[in-house]
């Protein structure tokens, strides 16, 4: 894991030290909220419904035992106990004070943490793959171009006002779990002639106008990177609209430019940036690959595992949905789900947190990961160890086997906390589990991604779920419309829209009609719900969302 | 035809704690809407909102919200009201904590 050096730590401290004299005089009344709003949202600070939020964020979703014991001590010190892991691998805080924050980020800065980029029109947290480093179909471990791309893109002086937000993604293996088509800039690492490189895709993003990403360039030799991505953000800063924020993103400016027009400017400021690239982002690059050296692994008898696997029925359960294959022989990766059927996706108590982070440092090589799809991975974990790490998990009420299933789903904080939101998610999203747990149906059903926005700016990922819902006021009234068919990995597509949308006490029964007409449908248990849709198309589920008697009433 | 003036309040988050706050008739921020004072003339609500304006190192972000009037005081009429006079519907945090 990457740890900081003095520059690091010393560009953090004048930072934080910056911040907290902008909150002193925030608080003593010689800043307005006009001049403050700018500084703390640079801080990742928001205002939100009930209290401030404030953003950490979470490199490419990698964090070290004592990094989640420090955002467990600061949930209990400054917050309530507990902490939202979100959809871009970042952990919220709900109910921070503001002359608390200060403190809060030098404890974060304690551990080689912040806030910076959370928020504004800069480029944000750059995301990963979760499995990184660990999972057997990895060409590379994409995280230390991620931790390139953090450290160029922090305090960067030409992106700190582009036209909007600017996300990146990469990913190190062909299956895609970092959603790399639905960003601004997607990174999927492939290989040519024996030769490592990228396949470079832009104007992907979800929102209002969901796209899916477009290849720029379908190889860039690994060496190029930095310049050619500086190449795409500068050229965007010029062209992209800020006119409009509705049409400020990249997808936009690629969408209305086209793909070629954006490729050959591209191109043109690349062959002007590239010579100016004497190296050092490579040398700093190898510098930076040092500290993801792959942990020492054991080889050891599997024989615990095995043993409990046969005779224990909870714990095979959970072998099958949560463990994903490691590069490793004799390993698995550990999916620790936040989605215990009937609790808030993503939320983890600060007692969770310690006991995540105690296994991480006793079983995992001292690692651990946030998905996207707010879940926590213990990336490196001995199969011997297992039972053991499924116990203590068991005791920690985080051992729910339900990686992949309906009931593990992304819902934003929707209208019980976002000051955006249009509807509630999280009460959407705790109803659908607790059905499909109460009809023990989610393992029968299968692989099946259910994702929940509270509004238009789709921070739920419902544009890519196979299931999505949205949540909108309607006249006054929360009302959700069903999307089906989105797909976020290699194989994206956008859900299509289903019809008129459901109230708040709909919802759950819609999403069940769509379930069964899928189980009535499928071609066996190995047909996947997205391969049903696929195949069948829209047409038979709008008949079980809308039976036709309803319409004709 | 312009809309009739429907009923209001003067909210706000204060600026320490982010709670959210209401503007009494006697120039207090309290946290308990049944205390905020409803505003039923369209020039009034806005002079009311001008002056919970100036009061910046008190409160962030004053704006109108509408309500009705209540048999103890001021009601929301839309649900995202609601749950700013409530808190959040997922854990007993905020506002319903406080007054339990």
């Amino acid at each position: 894991m990457y740890q900081y050096n003095d520059f690091d730590r010393d560009f953090l401290a004048a930072r934080n030290a910056q911040f907290r004299a902008q909150v002193e005089r925030r608080i003593d009344g010689s800043l307005t909220e006009d001049e403050f709003k700018p500084l703390r949202l640079m801080n990742g600070l928001y205002l939100q419904l009930h209290a401030y939020m404030l953003r950490v964020a979470i490199p490419y979703g990698t964090l070290s035992s004592t990094q989640m014991r420090q955002l467990a001590m600061i949930a209990d010190r400054w917050d309530r106990g507990y902490g939202h892991f979100t959809t871009r691998q970042n952990i919220q805080y709900n109910w921070p004070k503001l002359k608390d924050v200060p403190d809060m980020l030098d404890a974060l800065a304690d551990v080689g943490m912040h806030a910076i980029q959370t928020s504004g029109n800069t480029i944000r947290n750059v995301t990963a793959d979760h499995f990184a480093g660990a999972a057997k179909d990895e060409i590379a471990d994409p995280r230390p171009v991620a931790e390139l791309l953090r450290q160029w893109s922090t305090d960067h002086p030409e992106f700190q006002f582009l036209p909007r937000k600017f996300k990146i993604a990469v990913t190190g293996s062909p299956n895609d779990r970092a959603v790399t088509k639905a960003h601004d800039i997607g990174l999927r690492m492939v290989e040519r002639d024996g030769a490592q490189g990228y396949e470079v895709l832009v104007g992907g993003g979800l929102g209002r106008t969901p796209m899916i990403g477009k290849v720029i360039r379908d190889f860039l030799p690994k060496d190029d990177l930095l310049p050619y991505l500086e190449a795409i953000v500068s050229t965007y800063n010029v062209l992209g609209r800020r006119d409009n924020k509705y049409k400020a993103r990249i997808k936009i400016t690629v969408h209305e430019n086209g793909i070629d027009t954006i490729r050959e400017k591209v191109e043109a400021r690349f062959a002007e940036l590239k010579p100016l690239f004497t190296g050092v982002d490579q040398e700093m690059l190898a510098a930076i690959r040092q500290h993801f050296a792959p942990p020492a692994f054991r080889n050891g008898p599997t024989d615990a595992y095995d043993d409990a696997y046969r005779k224990d029925p909870v714990f095979r359960s959970w072998c099958d949905t949560n463990l994903f294959a490691h590069k490793q022989d004799g390993y698995a990766i550990v999916s620790i789900s936040l989605k215990k059927h009937g609790a808030t996706p993503g939320d983890a108590t600060s007692e969770q947190m310690r006991v995540m982070a105690d296994l991480a440092e006793r079983y995992g090589h001292d690692e651990l990961r946030i998905s996207h799809e707010q879940n926590v991975i213990l990336p490196h974990v001995h199969r011997s160890d297992l039972p053991t790490v499924h116990a203590a998990l068991k005791a920690a009420d985080l051992a729910t086997a339900n990686i992949g299933l309906i009931s593990d789903i992304i819902a934003c904080p929707g209208m019980d906390y976002c000051a955006l939101a249009t509807a509630r998610s999280i009460p959407v999203a705790q109803e659908i589990a607790e059905r499909f747990d109460a009809l023990k149906m989610e393992h029968d059903i299968g692989p099946l991604k259910l994702k929940i926005s509270g509004c238009i700016n789709a921070c739920g990922h419902h544009h890519v779920g196979h299931i999505g819902i949205l949540g909108l006021d309607r006249a006054g009234v929360e009302n959700y419309q069903i999307t089906l068919g989105g797909d976020g990995t290699e194989t994206a597509s956008i859900g299509e829209r289903m019809g008129p949308g459901f109230a708040y006490d709909e919802v759950t029964d819609a999403v069940e009609r769509i379930v069964r007409a899928y189980l009535d449908q499928r071609d066996g248990p190995e047909e996947t719900f997205l391969e049903t849709y696929r195949r069948l198309g829209a047409e038979p589920f709008k008949e079980a969302l809308y039976p036709k008697e309803t319409v004709d009433a | 035809m312009p809309r009739a003036f429907t009923p209001k309040v003067v909210t706000a988050n204060a600026l320490l704690e982010g709670d959210v706050v209401y503007l009494t008739k006697d120039d207090r921020w309290t946290r308990d809407l049944k205390e905020a004072e409803l505003l039923t003339d369209e020039a009034h609500a806005e002079l009311r909102l001008i002056e919970a304006e100036r009061r910046v190192s008190e409160v962030v972000g004053a704006y109108l919200a509408d309500m009705e009037q209540g048999r103890d005081g001021p009601e929301p009429t839309h649900f995202r009201e609601d749950f700013r006079r409530t808190g959040p519907s997922n854990y007993f945090h905020g506002k319903q904590e406080e007054r339990a």
